[in-house]
């Protein structure tokens, strides 16, 4: 696999559709998606080269959403960043606090009770229930059913968000994890529906699979359409359902076995040809997976307390050195980089973004196949901008 | 907005519901433009960040923004009459929104939804943070939140319909497309060195006199 | 796994002459890491990749710090026995030292194969100012590609090797490298409703002459 051609187009503002004359071709046209368009993830822009209608050349153009989370990171204190991981992918705001509070919980050494850690895990189970349900809604969308399956899709989204509300108080930017546990603890009756609402779960894939999954014109848009071979994704980086898609077994929660995960007894789904529709399939098979999760967890759930008592929140310090942890977040690897000189304030603060890195294959992805494509390979690489450009 | 005072041959409003309920409606010109104009504002499909997960969710099953007409999202600003600034607006991404609002025709409003679009939001001390759409482009309607709750966006879009309503025709009070020497074309910042340049419109916006009070 | 010692003694053994340091990480996590000298940087990357015991083959991070000039003192204890024996005469002598600034990078390697990690690497630049050139990991891992050019992007190391190297997250036109520490962002702030610290600063410089200046707020 070659890398990308050397000669870049420009990046200049403004939409600019020119044509450039090329001696074997005759015209090849150059358009920019972007960075408003209805299809993709947010702002996001793309400069591609067409010959036709199919991609000749594909240069992503980032950074329209670029927040400079990692110089607030710089200057906030350490309980101060935790607000603005929800902000990275915003979709799932409690797998990145975890993210985060895992890293400095290694970082300084910190204690996490039993209890907080199933918590943890229900929580990061029902963010990827939401977050795969959303990417099969968005999927859709791209493919051009405007809405329908969306509808349904934020119809369950609202249900988690529910929950959500009643144990952190915000539905997105909940700002739940500590270092050392969680925030608040969870009632037995907010168990009691979050349990309700993963057994009632299965049904709802059901009806949602039912509609899709045999779908023809699913099957005629996605399949064999953007293929990933496994050598380049694990050399690209490419982490998460995309990875599980060209067939990789790589699934942070059993390689790392983070939190209680090891305690639980769930499959990794891999597909086989790492075309667009085996990403859509991977992900319902893990959302499947993800309600076996959530049932063994809230069978044995123990009692107890969710924070450590021996946490200190107020004036937190971490020891001198760095640390590098990462869990399987829905959209991929999420990891966080902290070097610290024992101040307040973290020295460096770094976000590995799984979004980002996993577009490092998008021009490999497009080449070949038409503009149309491209809207759906985009849609099942499953970005979320305030991620890909913190 | 206020009727005319009364005179023996205008209608009162017991009057109005009087033919209401005989099966005739008096309305005026510009209630009836007004009311039109008001109850179906199709907004732009246009999100930037995190507020924009909130505004899908106001245009979804559970929250409807269809009932208040605003079903219709459509992909193109010329075809637009609302932008809903829902987001963050990088310095990166503000010419690009100014060259969107250009191409919106008028009748045309703002919605600033959100910390971020309204002031720079959690996100103000930052390289390529615009602190605030408003530096740029006029803002009809402000909705705090980080995000706002699509409930604060709907009450936000019938503020704005009210606002609509209370529109008159004629007169200086008169919304831009129908006054004859207004620009409906703002300067589009160009990318410098250092900072957008002009960091901000001085038309358009100026910071506001702060009071403060002895001794606060 | 084997040890960052280890991996030290089995790169100085296949690259005599190559400069491999083991970094120590203080702190409960105890990720030490490897700093590579730049001439053999790109073929130790090579061999790690390929190398039986390792097949590092997933690099999952690059993160570019900026280390400022620092001061450091060193203590250098001398201690003279009496010869009337008496206690010990104990001296100590500090210097001051001047560590000069640079720029570093650091690559975070995982085994997709082997399932093992991390190995972490160290670039460092000779200074900060124009000696600022790494050699390019991207043709050894492709997840460096667009990494790579975010730290050239905002911390300004140019990366000798890498295919496609512009700016990726500000736009073209932007001249500063934000992320090092002693960047001066530009002055925006002259509505700032509530200000402290160096914000309330810069907004005093905004304030109108015939305005009464606000009382300074109390250091939180």
């Amino acid at each position: 696999m070659s890398f990308s051609d050397p000669s870049p187009l420009e990046s200049a503002p403004g939409p600019k559709v020119r044509a450039v004359r090329d001696e074997f071709h005759g015209d090849l046209l150059e358009v920019s998606m972007g960075p408003h368009h209805p299809s993709t993830h947010g702002v996001f822009r793309m400069n591609v080269t067409l010959d036709g209608e199919t991609v000749v050349r594909l240069k992503p153009v980032f950074g329209y959403l670029h927040r400079n989370h990692e110089k607030i990171g710089e200057n906030a204190s350490y309980l101060g960043s935790m607000p603005y991981t929800d902000r990275l992918d915003y979709l799932c705001s409690m797998t990145n606090n975890w993210a985060y509070a895992l890293a400095v919980e290694r970082l300084s050494g910190q204690a996490v009770p039993e209890r907080a850690e199933y918590l943890r895990v229900i929580l990061a189970e029902l963010t990827r229930l939401l977050n795969h349900t959303c990417l099969a809604g968005f999927l859709l969308q791209d493919c051009g059913a405007s809405g329908t399956p969306l509808m349904y899709a934020f119809r369950e989204r609202e249900k988690i968000l529910d929950l959500f509300e009643s144990l952190s108080g915000s539905r997105m930017m909940c700002n739940f994890q500590r270092f050392g546990g969680c925030r608040t603890d969870a009632t037995p009756a907010w168990l009691e529906a979050a349990r309700a609402l993963a057994d009632g779960y299965g049904a709802f894939l059901d009806e949602f699979e039912e509609l899709l999954t045999g779908n023809e014109i699913l099957m005629a848009r996605t399949q064999g359409i953007g293929r990933l071979p496994a050598k380049l994704a694990v050399s690209a980086g490419v982490t998460g359902p995309m990875l599980r898609a060209a067939g990789v077994g790589y699934d942070l929660r059993k390689v790392d076995g983070y939190g209680v995960y090891p305690r639980f007894d769930f499959r990794i789904p891999l597909g086989d040809n790492g075309d667009t529709y085996d990403r859509y399939m991977v992900r319902v098979l893990e959302m499947r997976e993800s309600i076996k999760i959530l049932r063994q967890a809230f069978a044995t759930i123990p009692q107890g307390p969710v924070m450590d008592a021996k946490a200190r929140l107020r004036g937190f310090r971490a020891k001198p050195g760095e640390v590098y942890s990462r869990i399987e977040g829905p959209k991929g690897e999420i990891g966080f980089f902290l070097v610290s000189e024992g101040g307040p304030n973290p020295y460096r603060y770094r976000v590995r973004p799984p979004s980002f890195i996993n577009l490092t294959v998008l021009e490999d992805l497009c080449v070949g196949h038409s503009i149309a494509d491209t809207v759906v390979i985009l849609g099942s690489i499953d970005i979320v901008l305030g991620e890909v450009d913190r | 907005m206020s009727d005319p005072a009364p005179t023996p041959d205008t209608p009162t409003d017991a009057d109005r519901d009087e033919l209401r309920r005989q099966g005739i409606l008096l309305t005026s010109m510009e209630e009836l433009y007004n009311w039109g104009r008001s109850r179906s504002v199709w907004p732009l499909n246009f999100g930037l960040a995190c507020c924009a997960i909130e505004m899908m969710a106001a245009s979804m099953a559970r929250f409807d923004i269809a009932r208040f007409g605003s079903e219709v999202f459509r992909p193109s600003p010329r075809q637009a009459d609302l932008i809903i600034i829902s987001g963050t607006v990088t310095k990166k991404m503000a010419p690009q929104v100014v060259r969107l609002w250009n191409q919106m025709p008028e009748p045309k409003y703002c919605i600033a939804m959100g910390a971020c679009a309204i002031s720079g939001g959690p996100f103000k001390q930052g390289y390529n943070v615009l602190k605030g759409i408003d530096r740029y482009i006029p803002v009809d309607i402000y909705i705090p939140g980080c995000p706002p709750r699509p409930e604060a966006l709907l009450h936000g879009l019938m503020q704005l319909q009210e606002k609509i309503r209370g529109q008159r025709l004629t007169g200086p009070t008169a919304p831009p497309h129908l006054q004859k020497d207004t620009t409906c074309d703002y300067p589009v910042p160009a990318f410098g060195a250092h900072d957008l340049e002009p960091p901000k419109n001085p038309a358009l916006w100026q910071p506001p006199v702060l009071v403060r009070k002895e001794g606060a | 796994m084997e040890t960052p010692d280890q991996i030290r003694d089995r790169l100085l053994a296949r690259f005599p002459g190559a400069a491999v340091a083991v970094v120590a990480n203080p702190g409960p996590a105890a990720q030490h890491s490897l700093l590579l000298g730049v001439a053999h940087a790109r073929a130790i990357a090579e061999f790690l990749r390929d190398a039986p015991g390792l097949r590092l083959d997933f690099c999952s991070n690059v993160t570019g710090i900026d280390w400022l000039d620092r001061e450091v003192t060193d203590v250098a204890t001398t201690t003279t026995p009496d010869p009337a024996g008496g206690p010990a005469k104990v001296v100590e002598q500090k210097t001051k030292r001047l560590v000069p600034g640079r720029l570093e990078v650091v690559y975070h390697l995982y085994s997709v194969e082997l399932k093992h990690g991390p190995v972490i690497l160290r670039l460092r630049t000779e200074n900060r100012s124009d000696r600022v050139t790494v050699p390019s990991l991207t043709p050894v891992w492709r997840s460096c590609e667009f990494q790579e050019r975010e730290v050239f992007d905002l911390y300004g190391v140019v990366f000798e090797g890498h295919p496609d190297l512009r700016r990726i997250l500000m736009w073209d036109e932007f001249k500063d490298h934000p992320m090092r520490k002693d960047y001066v962002e530009p002055d925006d702030y002259e509505w700032e409703p509530t200000p402290h610290g160096d914000v309330l600063a810069r907004a005093k410089r905004h304030y109108h002459a015939t305005e009464a200046a606000p009382k300074e707020e109390p250091k939180p």
